[in-house]
């Protein structure tokens, strides 16, 4: 079945393409991308169930290449699926044009391979190979309205990608030049018995360096407020929510957690980065005036947790690590879709000229209370849970001081995030009775199922334990 | 073996008359020149196939592509030149510096005294990188999808 993950999203994208009468992909476009992307994350939630996939590859026989899936990969397939439908639901509202719709969904698609395919990879190079599309259809959405800003987004996000292209292809240089192929096995193998284990070793740190910037931790976080913030609405929700986490994050996941073995100065390397993230990207969004930038910068702060656990290396601290990428992504995607429901309505982001939009839009304002106290880690959201992982595995690893102060950035996270709150909904402003309206339902729906999806997890969590993060911890070797 | 420090060299002499080169048309030259150099290298390889595909493909087709698209464009004075130059040799100085000091560290590695060569892992290099690498070729399907939608997204005004 996981073939078909990959070959179906392709197969829709060329039939939309074909020259049909009276603009037949256009129409189908959103219907069908929505559909795939349900069936997309049914099969990841049968598969984490059921302990195995929902049934058998019908063209195993007839297929030359192979993909290769365990308990990290359906989490991730769930996640890309529950985003990228939230993305393609906001896109229904946010381009008026229905060009700019087909075109939207036709690069969410390609999006949605690169990510399908790096999920499903089981090879450095083939993980490589697949980043880069998802990366070229990004360059490409945030300048989608070819406006100043956008372009100058995407300029960034192109040069800082093509600095870790060239890393990641360095490292992929010194896995050949240690013996090995490049498929994780071989790189783990021979960081152990090949008679040059360095060139495996710094062969990773190179990889490991571009997913760095892919993921946009600190210091290689440049890149990554322009482009979000410029960014169309619906993009903004695709990129925050899992394309640099399906390109960077998962990337550092599978490279520390089953790929290089334990290394000191990696774990050192790791834990100091992700406190350094935490830290720089919660003050700076502290001082942001700008709501999407805020969301930004708080993607680098919540992002430094990921990185943070996976610095620990313990099994409960992995599991941590995927379950809080999860979370992330469906509480981050929550946001900017309410960012991108506010901005609909103003025609900007700047919350200094917002406040008082809590009695137009009440359903906008209730679903950024529910993100905004995952995001701070408030029980029994999603968000807390994942958090309370992180900080037990530190704890049990005995990172005393690395536990204590990611529980005190929390608390950052909170003040940033109800001053947000205050000036964007409840604090009497420009807007104050001002003739707003509530967001159409093509962005309350969203908002709301990814609303009710952060409380689920956090209520069901005994459930999500079991299936998805007891799998989870196996993977570390 | 000489003969290969000598298409080193040049290649990476290429690569930093590109880099460093003011006007558009001089650094086209330099890639192109660069995949000249690669293509020879995979010739002497036993490459022939990848050779003939980097000459046609990077060093014929990109670089009349990239032609093109700098005829669109507007020429620099000389004095923006002269600007730029002394801003980027400034920027870039120490480039050369690191990339001798990293192919040195690297040249040491291998020639020392205890360095065996990684064992041949067996087959021909063509099915090593290839037979087994099906799913990268969608990817980079994938890919070349993604730079068309590129094209019609961004140039869609021109169409109109």
């Amino acid at each position: 079945m996981q073939s078909l993950l990959i070959l179906v999203p392709l197969v829709c994208l060329m039939l939309f393409n074909l020259p049909w009468k009276r603009g037949v992909g256009q129409a189908v476009s959103f219907g069908a991308g929505l559909a795939f992307l349900a069936a997309q994350a049914a099969a990841a939630l049968w598969a984490m169930l059921s302990g195995g996939e929902p049934f058998a590859d019908p063209l195993a026989g007839f297929l030359v290449f192979k993909t290769s899936a365990d308990g990290l990969t359906w989490v991730m397939l769930l996640t890309i699926a529950v985003v990228a439908a939230s993305s393609l639901a906001v896109s229904r509202a946010a381009f008026t044009d229905e060009k700019d719709r087909f075109y939207f969904a036709n690069l969410l698609f390609v999006s949605v391979i690169g990510m399908n395919g790096a999920a499903l990879s089981g090879d450095l190079f083939t993980l490589y190979v697949f980043f880069e599309a998802a990366s070229v259809a990004s360059f490409i959405l945030i300048a989608f309205r070819r406006g100043m800003a956008g372009l100058e987004g995407a300029f960034k996000y192109l040069v800082m990608s093509t600095v870790a292209t060239v890393l990641m292809l360095t490292g992929v240089g010194f896995f050949m030049l240690a013996g090995a192929g490049t498929s994780f096995a071989e790189v783990r193998a021979a960081c152990l018995q090949s008679a040059h284990p360095e060139f495996a070793r710094v062969g990773g740190l190179a990889f490991m360096a571009g997913l760095f910037i892919k993921g946009g931790m600190v210091p290689f976080h440049g890149w990554l407020p322009d482009a979000y913030g410029t960014a169309p609405g619906p993009v903004s929700v695709l990129l925050a929510g899992i394309v640099t986490k399906a390109t960077g994050v998962y990337g550092l996941i599978r490279l520390t957690g089953s790929v290089l073995p334990m290394m000191p100065e990696v774990q050192t390397l790791l834990m100091t980065l992700g406190i350094v993230s935490i830290y720089a990207g919660a003050l700076a969004a502290i001082g942001q005036s700008d709501y999407k930038r805020m969301l930004a910068y708080s993607s680098i702060s919540q992002v430094g947790y990921i990185v943070l656990a996976l610095g620990c290396r313990t099994p409960l601290a992995l599991a941590g690590a995927v379950f809080h990428l999860l979370n992330h992504a469906v509480f981050k995607s929550l946001l900017f879709s309410n960012a991108a429901a506010v901005e609909s309505r103003l025609g900007h982001n700047d919350m200094n000229r917002m406040g008082g939009l809590q009695a137009q839009m009440p359903w906008s304002s209730l679903s950024a209370v529910i993100g905004l106290l995952s995001t701070a880690g408030i029980p029994p959201l999603g968000g807390f849970w994942s958090k309370v992982i992180i900080l037990l595995a530190l704890w049990q690893a005995g990172f005393h001081a690395a536990a204590v102060l990611a529980l005190a950035a929390s608390l950052l996270t909170l003040a940033y995030f109800l001053s947000m709150q205050r000036r964007v909904f409840f604090a009497k402003g420009t807007e104050t009775g001002s003739a707003v309206t509530e967001a159409g339902a093509a962005y309350l729906w969203p908002q709301l199922a990814l609303a009710g999806l952060t409380a689920a997890i956090g209520i069901g969590f005994p459930f999500v334990y079991r299936f998805l993060l007891t799998p989870i911890q196996q993977l570390l070797w | 073996m000489t003969v290969d420090l000598i298409l080193l060299g040049l290649l990476v002499l290429a690569a930093l008359w590109a880099v460093l080169s003011v006007r558009l048309m001089m650094s086209v030259i330099g890639l192109a020149a660069v995949s000249v150099a690669v293509s020879l290298l995979m010739f002497r390889l036993d490459a022939p196939y990848a050779a003939m595909f980097e000459l046609s493909v990077c060093a014929g087709l990109i670089s009349v592509i990239f032609f093109v698209a700098i005829s669109f464009t507007k020429r620099l004075t000389a004095e923006d030149i002269r600007t730029h130059r002394k801003e980027r040799l400034r920027k870039t100085v120490w480039l050369p510096f690191l990339l001798a000091g990293l192919a040195i560290l690297l040249v040491a590695r291998l020639k020392s005294p205890g360095f065996a060569p990684a064992p041949d892992p067996g087959g021909d290099v063509r099915t090593l990188l290839w037979g087994g690498r099906h799913l990268d070729l969608i990817g980079q399907i994938v890919t070349l999808l993604a730079g068309a939608f590129g094209v019609v997204v961004l140039f869609k005004e021109k169409n109109r």
